[in-house]
């Protein structure tokens, strides 16, 4: 395996000359934390981002920063905590549930779209990502976007990159809106809720005016089980939202308050999907539906095979851990298309990577244009080739 | 006039008759508009310069006849312009006259409301009020509020993703989506996203959204519909210089708050507009806020406190929390009416363009030097928070050149934005208005890129071409550059 460690985008536009060059495909890889994410690459030569790195541009008082493509998340998580601010969309660190270490890296944060609980309130990395600059597959140097929050200047290749885990250009560099940290968070925590209640309630925190920005729920057995709803603000506002949410949840019981450090080791928890870190040999499955959908959703799944699994996004977003097996694979695909959602296994041996759907299937015509797609930033298909979809 | 339209298709102009015999079948009789008197209605849009009358006008009343249209169209090598409410301010639906207009106005349905999880699926030709409006008696709201919202579709709304006066906290159109059912130009109906946060594979209703009508026709969305706050209040607050009043919003922006709306505006678009609207704006000042919060009343009262203290070492002249419902109408009535009001004293074009805010000091004052050096007047009024400016290049059209020195003056302010790190358009879109500004913020590889991906969907330019893209550079060099030496 060589790795290629290019230090300026003219790097890596001539590494990318010469890969397509020699017809050569390549793993592009920032921490390589999530290398493990799609199905098994077939690449001998990895690009690494890691030595175009640094914050190119902070201002706070605009709410963005930029970054090349290699800075380690920590890194610009540090820089923004400085001005009391941070990556909303909450990005989640992974390295646990997939057994990797290294340092994530904020193009990676964008290439994979990886956001956190917040989600629901701010939006995902994808609506943080406001400009990027990057390498298609013909060796040129490209930007989309820009620094300002308000710009519909042409297509949004901005969007069309994030999320596309490598497969369509390198990303050299990204920009995204952040937003101030509050004053004060707290959690309320109700005990004991099955899924269906459980959901329910959240869907009620959800649409009420008190801007929930977390809501959770980690099934447990004998009671264990419980139900997370954030609020995040000035001192004051938190203290009546979370009067009123006691209030408008009454029926569900006396919720417990959790904050500070058990709060943010809470959510962390959430965010990284740490209850299904263990056994690591079990497949862990990423599905999305509606919140009143995922309860039956994970329950349909639950009859057929062994599984757990947790709800983040009020309900919407099911984690959940089943065996790593093509059978328990057919019933994950099968429960989630029964209830209109979509699936992606995160984690599973490669072996069952290669021999299944990692990514949703999509229907033929998407999947069209999704060649389509491919073909018009790497038109050699040399970037991370069939990491999403065979072919892609 | 100095934006160009390409040279209508003859062979196309030729067979008219046979286009129009060909349509009529695929939608009801009173559908399909082919008299000129009733094509005048779709010569143009909110950018009135510019009119095109079209070959004929389509009102589908279904995703299959669109279907059936664009197939036609498609086999038949006929152009598409998509026509929500015909509301864009850059042009971006002005037909062309070997085209044929689709317009979605039938299609203006609510199919779904699900209030649980907070969704709702809409025909797209339904107006961006009419989906706030048909939740608002279960307190929500549908969050996008491009000015137009009165008459503006979703269906335009996404193909510009537009914003509004609140997307610094609730973002825009792209940010409220979930869902579209599109019809592709060869009349493939594709469902993209669905109703959950997240839709699976790349993300086609990110690069749908703000298309233009470029990449296909919207016939449905899955919007995201939000609980309203339990109230909201603005303030007023007017300062002795421009840089007093940008270094207030940086400041407020610093300490942590993020107020719903933030509204800047000049001493010429104040006194046009308090002048009209009456709404007590203070005369005597170089600029103006207006701030927007939101929450319970304790909240309000708490969120009005910080910023008070926060202005304070800037100096704020009249300020003005809202106390009650009158007096918030007020503050917002003269804000809301500052197009209306400008139309009143002179002609104007309305600018679009976003800049970095910790440059509005100096965009400010070069806009002031460009439109002056035109011998012309503009008031200023925009989104302090995001930057996002709208300058009003006042003219007279009764004064030959005048119209002409107001496009330049405006190209000049576009230019400027992205010269200070901005962009040409922050919500209104590229339409035809600034689409041969392109190159001033895109490189030949940066539009090369966006034309490839165009070119996925419409290979054959048949969709709204006369927009977004310079018609020059519109071919691409295919010689691979791969081995080329990097530059």
């Amino acid at each position: 395996m060589t790795i290629h460690s290019p230090a300026s985008e003219d790097e890596v536009r001539a590494l990318v000359c010469d890969a397509a060059g020699r017809a050569v495909p390549l793993a592009v890889a920032g921490g390589a934390t999530k290398h493990g994410v799609g199905r098994p690459a077939q690449t001998q030569e990895t690009l690494s981002t890691r030595g175009l790195s640094g914050v190119t541009l902070y201002e706070p008082a605009e709410l963005v920063i930029g970054a090349r493509a290699g800075t380690p998340l920590a890194e610009v998580e540090a820089t923004l905590a400085e001005k009391g601010q941070r990556l909303a969309f909450e990005p989640a660190d992974w390295r646990a549930l997939l057994g990797t270490e290294g340092e994530p890296t904020i193009g990676a944060v964008a290439a994979a779209n990886v956001s956190g609980p917040r989600r629901i309130m701010v939006g995902a990395a994808r609506d943080a990502l406001i400009g990027v600059r990057f390498v298609n597959g013909r060796g040129e140097a490209v930007k989309n976007g820009g620094r300002v929050m308000k710009n519909v200047t042409g297509l949004d290749l901005v969007k069309t990159l994030a999320g596309s885990w490598g497969t369509l250009a390198i990303l050299t560099e990204v920009t995204f809106k952040v937003l101030p940290i509050p004053q004060r968070t707290a959690t309320l925590v109700y005990s004991g809720l099955d899924d269906t209640r459980a959901v329910t309630a959240l869907c009620a925190a959800l649409g009420s005016p008190f801007e929930v920005t977390g809501a959770a729920h980690v099934p447990g057995d004998g009671g264990g089980a419980g139900t997370l709803i954030r609020i995040e603000g000035f001192e004051a506002s938190v203290r009546y939202r979370l009067g009123e949410l006691k209030s408008l949840l009454a029926e569900y019981g006396e919720p417990g308050l959790v904050e500070d450090a058990d709060g943010e080791a809470l959510w962390r928890g959430v965010r990284d999907v740490a209850p299904l870190v263990t056994p690591p040999e079990r497949a862990v499955w990423k599905i999305s539906t509606a919140p009143s959908r995922g309860p039956a959703l994970a329950a349909a799944i639950g009859a057929q095979t062994e599984a757990r699994w947790l709800y983040d996004w009020g309900g919407g977003l099911v984690w959940l851990a089943a065996a790593a097996d093509e059978a328990a694979t057919r019933i994950v695909r099968e429960a989630t298309r029964a209830h209109r959602g979509h699936a992606t296994l995160v984690r599973a041996p490669a072996d069952l990577r290669a021999a299944v759907d990692v990514f949703e299937p999509l229907p033929e015509a998407m999947m069209r244009l999704t060649k389509g797609l491919k073909a018009s930033f790497d038109p050699k298909g040399i970037f991370e080739p069939g990491r999403m979809y065979a072919g892609v | 006039m100095s934006i160009a339209f390409p040279t209508p298709d003859a062979g196309i102009l030729a067979r008219r008759d046979a286009i129009l015999a060909g349509l009529a079948p695929l939608v009801a009789p009173d559908a399909l508009i082919v008299t000129e008197d009733e094509r005048r209605a779709f010569e143009t849009d909110a950018l009135t310069a510019y009119r095109r009358l079209p070959l004929a006008v389509v009102l589908p009343s279904s995703t299959e006849e669109v279907a059936a249209v664009m197939r036609f169209c498609s086999e038949n090598g006929v152009k598409v312009v998509a026509r929500g409410a015909g509301t864009s301010l850059a042009g971006g639906a002005i037909p062309q006259e070997d085209a044929i207009v689709i317009g979605v106005s039938k299609l203006a349905r609510v199919l779904e409301t699900d209030f649980a999880n907070r969704t709702m699926r809409v025909q797209a030709g339904i107006t961006n009020l009419a989906i706030s409006q048909a939740v608002a008696h279960e307190g929500f709201f549908y969050a996008p509020d491009p000015s137009s919202q009165l008459a503006c579709t979703i269906a335009g709304n996404v193909a510009m993703n537009s914003g509004g006066a609140h997307c610094l906290k609730y973002g825009v159109t792209t940010n409220n989506l979930l869902g579209l059912t599109v019809v592709l130009v060869d009349g493939t109906v594709v469902e993209i996203g669905g109703d959950m946060l997240d839709a699976p594979g790349y993300d086609f209703l990110g690069l749908m959204t703000g298309s233009e009508g470029q990449l296909g026709i919207v016939t449905e969305a899955t919007v995201r519909i939000l609980r309203a706050a339990e109230g909201a209040r603005p303030a007023l607050m007017g300062f002795e210089s421009v840089e007093e009043c940008g270094a207030c919003v940086a400041a407020i922006i610093g300490a942590g708050i993020i107020p719903v709306a933030l509204e800047y505006m000049d001493k010429p678009a104040i006194e046009i507009c308090e002048a009209f609207a009456h709404a007590g704006y203070p005369l005597d000042v170089e600029a103006m806020l207006i701030i927007e919060v939101e929450g319970s009343e304790e909240e309000i009262e708490d969120a009005f406190a910080r910023i008070v203290a926060i202005a304070e070492p800037f100096n704020p002249r009249a300020l003005k929390v809202a106390q009650t419902e009158a007096e918030a109408a007020a503050i917002w009535k003269g804000r809301k009416s500052a197009f209306g009001a400008t139309g009143r004293v002179a002609d104007y074009i309305c600018m679009d363009g976003t800049i970095p805010t910790g440059q509005l000091p100096v965009a400010l004052r070069r806009i002031d030097e460009i439109v002056k050096g035109y011998g012309l007047g503009v008031a200023n009024v925009f989104h302090a928070g995001d930057g996002n400016l709208h300058p009003l290049v006042m003219f007279d059209t009764n004064k030959p050149g005048e119209m002409e020195k107001a496009e330049a003056a405006g190209e000049d302010i576009l230019r400027l934005c992205v010269e200070l790190g901005g962009c040409l358009t922050g919500e209104h879109g590229v339409g035809i208005e600034k689409r041969d500004l392109m190159t001033t913020q895109y490189n030949r590889e940066d539009l090369a890129q966006q034309l490839r991906v165009r070119g996925v969907f419409d290979p054959l330019w048949l969709l709204n071409p006369a927009k977004v893209f310079p018609l020059e550079g519109r071919e691409l060099d295919e010689t691979p550059t791969n081995g080329r030496e990097a530059a």
